[in-house]
């Protein structure tokens, strides 16, 4: 559903007007979130159509974009270029330029060459004086209107807001800027218009149009166009600026007042009264807020416009009375009549601030508990990703926080690294190394190539850990003993899992089997399993000498007695169940199975083909 | 972000490099300007620069001193020894120029040229919304005297560049015939030198014209930094130094240090450590007012500190940029007390009670010196969160056992500055 230009032709609008509520814009560059604040503005002002007819998205593709307009969901459609934006929307007459201080020239120079915009906005801080002076000889003679740059814009209540001013919509009802006021209003400070647009509100019938012309030292439009503009406009009663120390832009003010140019009241203040208190030349946060010559102090200005007949409070924080007193006595002349107030319709909260204030509560679809991306550092349960490294806790004690959700202690988490070094590779004739061989053979990735020598991992290979976990502590907790155990499983037709080797015996023994065993009885707290299943390991060895307990068994039985010493016998048992020992061969299996692809991959093995001599074909 | 001054030497050094591309190769300008700073190895210089053994030289600070001369701040017709005997004598000592004592640390050193008093001149260019003024006098030097009220002006519409047949015409009638023309040439090229390069502000006083070609003397310039990205490549490395006598303390270089590592904005400078009224206020338009209000309410002398902290700064830096302050309004007792202004506007998406945060952990750590300077507290903000932001400041209050007074948007924003010093006088 997209939203034709359905606005009226601007052309019924006076010449002082450069908004009005049927004013659509165009923004350019991708600005989600002004949009969408100019989009709320509009539904709380009750206007019929949205203020932004388009997005001119130069470094993107032509879109449509989802925005809110109010509870409903609308379609603003992105252009490549003005020019486009412009052929398809021909009511626009209003650029609302975000492009950086590199192109906002660029951008404000493509908007001359379009005959419907009127006014240009640009948002941009730091564009270069000479460039901007050039757009706005140009901007001159093409009769077009610039504000800015280095500004937030302005708004016009009830009607038309600019990007970001105002802030967030509570702030623009409370200052009521959803409805029009008596009050014009105009400022070189954007930052400060929020705090404007509240005095005014609070002390006057509100505010009808207020503008920052920004605080460069050549802004596209002056302080005295717009409040030329506002004493045309019959619906302005009184006017209200603010001026800033540096440059002789307030002098015109006083010309425009001395030649009666400006007649209705004008309650004005020039900051900078304090420059007088540094003793080398100040530059304030604005490019134009530095004073050359001692006409451009805040007090010589100050001084000049109270003789010009402006209202000038004795200080800044005499301004709001000076609004109050004046605007008092335009009601007692009954210049301005009070208007009833108008409720706003509110716009709904999004879900994310509603979320956020603790205003609605809705059940997350998905909750977490080991890690947390969302703050200043990442998070590893309690651990931040520095102190990870501060206390040097390895994969093993990454591994145990992921996993187990706590730190175990240095001997739990060395043995966790012993496995995955232990796991790591079996050579390139096990079924799991050669699927990955012969996939990566095929041409396949590593993920490929990799997964498929993983998903042969199961009962018969690598399975053994979970096996021999299962059946050694089944047994023991039962109190069988470890004879009892082996004839029962003798009985049943059961090989013992964890119990035998192709190779290796009770003569020639598995160097991984020694090396765990002895770390483990050297630096566990409790090897009860241990030493159940070496009992076992006594009596099948007496029958056969390579029934010994193989590197499977042992890393899957020693990993029990790990996890009943730190955790309850019910939680031990629930990782195992869960397959937390699997996971740990799948884990170092990986690394073997990704050398394997790249073994293979460097060596530039061709396809594989099994041989036709190597497969019995029989009927 | 603005027009900033630079350095003579820099101005003069980028003459010599370009001038002669705009006004052409007549107009070439050797580059014998050396910029002596407080890093230089002076011992050094004469083997990289012959002519300085050569010459009579001139030296002078290059610091963006007005009136160098009238300060006894220059030194003519040295020769190498003594001109380095001089820069000794001088680098890193402080000297008073008019009400403003600074630490001499840049210095420039150029041939001396020997010339008559009638070959001096005055140029200038100045930058005005509409356009640009070429500013000429063919008497320059120290006594040119009211350059506004004796010079010519030619004023040059923006987008238009002067010819050299209207410059002679306007502004050249008091040159003898002779000189009309290299003069003219070389003022046409210096426009689009200035124009072209984004200066603000050029002025030479004097430039000779002898036999040899146009050599200028003494000169200043400001250039709009935020055109570096245009004319950047071409400046070259230049540096924009503070004002004359702009020393940073301790303290306000440690703010500028915080400021350059963050997108955030956070200012200081301290005017008066031993004052009475220190601020801490969010937003740069803002807290002008803040200072502004204190001074117009009559407490300029006790006015401690100007700065602010906006662009939405995090907890961190919006912590120890509050750290800073309370460890400078703590250090020396008043048996008066203090007051600390915690100021801002309407904030327009800054979350208040975030921001916030940072200062009350800076509070906290200094619960007892605030209590012992008798320090007392005013609050005054609005914006997204801030009820909850001055709650917390309400009940930090009562925390640290220092009055905090708390108001937000519907009080008007510098009421705390007067309440708080209502009665003090």
């Amino acid at each position: 559903m997209v939203r034709k230009a359905t606005a009226k032709k601007s052309s019924d609008r006076k010449s002082y007007e450069l908004f009005s509520r049927n004013t659509q814009a165009f923004i350019y560059n991708m600005q989600v979130n002004a949009t969408q604040r100019m989009l709320d503005f509009d539904y709380s002002s009750r206007r019929e159509t949205p203020s932004v007819a388009a997005i001119v998205n130069p470094t993107g593709s032509e879109s449509l974009q989802k925005f809110f307009f109010g509870p409903k969901e609308i379609l603003i459609p992105a252009y490549k270029s003005l020019a486009r934006a412009a052929e398809k929307h021909r009511n626009v007459d209003v650029l609302i330029s975000f492009a950086s201080f590199r192109s906002a020239a660029q951008s404000a120079e493509e908007a001359f060459e379009i005959k419907q915009i009127k006014t240009i906005v640009l948002i941009a801080e730091g564009v270069p004086e000479r460039r901007m002076r050039e757009l706005n000889v140009k901007a001159k003679r093409l009769g077009k209107v610039i504000i800015g740059p280095a500004t937030v814009g302005g708004i016009k209540a009830g009607a038309f807001k600019i990007g970001n001013t105002a802030g967030t919509i509570e702030n623009i009802i409370e200052s009521k800027l959803h409805r029009p006021g008596s009050v014009g209003f105009v400022s070189k400070s954007g930052g400060l218009s929020n705090e404007a647009y509240n005095i005014i509100a609070r002390n006057t019938d509100g505010l009808y149009e207020g503008i920052a012309i920004g605080g460069d030292k050549y802004p596209g439009s002056s302080l005295l166009d717009h409040l030329l503009r506002y004493e045309k406009n019959p619906a302005v009663k009184m006017l209200v600026c603010l001026g800033e120390v540096g440059g002789t832009d307030e002098y015109e003010i006083v010309d425009a007042l001395n030649k009666k140019k400006i007649k209705k009241p004008i309650v004005m203040w020039v900051t900078g009264t304090c420059a007088k208190a540094f003793k080398t030349e100040v530059q304030f946060g604005h490019a134009g807020a530095k004073a050359d010559a001692e006409a451009e102090t805040a007090d010589a200005k100050n001084a000049a416009l109270k003789k010009a007949g402006a209202i000038v409070p004795g200080s800044f924080d005499d301004y709001g009375d000076r609004i109050r007193e004046t605007y008092k006595k335009l009601t007692t002349q009954g210049v301005i009549k009070p208007v009833p107030e108008v409720d706003p319709p509110d716009v709904p909260l999004d879900m994310k601030k509603a979320l956020a204030e603790g205003m609605v509560r809705r059940p997350a679809s998905f909750i977490s508990t080991i890690s947390d991306d969302r703050g200043e550092e990442l998070m590893y349960g309690k651990f931040s990703i520095s102190q990870v490294f501060k206390q040097d806790i390895g994969v093993g004690g990454v591994l145990s926080i992921l996993w187990f959700k706590k730190l175990l202690p240095e001997y739990a988490t060395k043995f966790i690294d012993m496995v995955i070094m232990v796991t790591a590779d079996h050579g390139p004739a096990v079924s799991g190394a050669h699927n990955t061989i012969v996939a990566t053979r095929a041409g396949k990735d590593l993920l490929s190539s990799l997964v498929s020598g993983l998903l042969c991992i199961g009962p018969r290979f690598g399975g053994a850990l979970d096996g021999a976990a299962m059946h050694f502590s089944d047994a023991y907790d039962r109190g069988l003993s470890p004879l009892e155990f082996v004839n029962s499983m003798k009985l049943k037709g059961v090989n013992i899992q964890g119990i035998g080797h192709r190779i290796k015996s009770i003569h020639n023994p598995d160097m991984r089997v020694t090396i765990i065993k002895n770390y483990v009885k050297k630096h566990f707290k409790n090897t009860e399993l241990l030493d159940y299943a070496l009992k076992v390991e006594q009596i099948t060895t007496g029958k056969r000498d390579n029934l010994i307990l193989n590197v499977d068994g042992c890393i899957g039985i020693c990993f029990v007695d790990l996890l009943r010493s730190e955790f309850s016998k019910e939680e031990a048992d629930e990782y195992i169940k869960m397959g937390a020992l699997n996971g740990l061969f799948v884990l170092g299996r990986s690394i073997g199975f990704m050398g394997h692809y790249l073994d293979q991959k460097r060596l530039k093995q061709g396809l594989y083909r099994h041989p036709w001599e190597d497969i019995a074909y029989m009927e | 972000m603005a027009q900033k001054a630079i350095r003579e030497a820099d101005g003069k050094a980028l003459m010599a490099r370009l001038l002669a591309e705009y006004a052409g190769s007549i107009y070439k300008i050797e580059n014998r300007f050396i910029s002596v700073g407080p890093d230089t190895d002076i011992k050094k210089l004469p083997q990289k620069y012959k002519w300085l053994a050569k010459e009579k030289l001139v030296v002078k600070p290059d610091q963006l001193i007005k009136r160098r001369g009238k300060s006894k701040l220059l030194l003519l017709g040295a020769d190498w020894k003594k001109a380095e005997k001089w820069i000794r004598e001088r680098m890193k000592k402080p000297v008073t120029v008019g009400s403003v004592t600074g630490i001499l640390d840049h210095f420039i050193v150029e041939p001396f040229v020997p010339h008559d008093e009638k070959d001096e001149y005055y140029v200038a260019i100045v930058s005005e919304r509409e356009g640009d003024t070429i500013l000429f006098h063919h008497e320059g030097g120290v006594n040119v005297g009211d350059v506004d009220a004796k010079a010519l002006k030619l004023f040059v519409p923006i987008g238009e560049m002067p010819g050299a047949g209207k410059i002679e015409q306007k502004l050249l009638g008091a040159v003898p015939k002779e000189r009309k023309s290299v003069i003219a040439g070389f003022i046409e090229g210096l426009f689009k030198f200035y124009a072209d390069l984004n200066f603000t502000y050029l002025e030479i006083n004097p430039f000779v014209v002898d036999g040899k070609g146009i050599v200028p003397l003494d000169l200043a310039a400001k250039l709009d930094d935020t055109a570096s990205f245009v004319s950047g490549r071409k400046w070259g490395g230049i540096d924009f130094p503070s004002p004359f006598g702009r020393m940073l303390t301790k303290e306000e270089a440690y703010i500028e240090e915080l400021d350059s590592k963050t997108g955030a904005s956070l200012k200081l400078t301290i005017l008066n450590p031993e004052g009475r009224v220190w601020t801490m206020v969010a937003g740069g338009g803002a807290s002008v007012i803040f200072a502004d209000t204190i001074t117009d309410l009559g407490f300029m002398d006790e006015m401690a500190n100007y700065g602010e902290y906006s662009g939405d700064p995090n907890e961190e830096f919006t912590y120890l940029y509050a750290k800073t302050i309370l460890d400078l309004m703590t250090r020396k007792k008043n048996p008066k007390g203090k007051f600390l202004l915690i100021g801002g506007g309407i904030a327009n998406f800054t979350d208040v009670a975030k921001t916030f945060s940072g200062i009350i952990r800076a509070l906290k750590e200094y619960k007892n010196k605030l209590q012992s300077n008798r320090v007392k507290i005013f609050v005054r903000r609005g914006g997204p969160n801030y009820k909850e932001g001055l709650y917390k400041m309400r009940v930090l209050g009562e925390e640290l056992g220092v009055p905090i007074e708390v108001y937000g948007p519907e009080t008007h924003m510098t009421k705390i500055v007067s309440m708080a010093l209502k009665g003090d006088k």
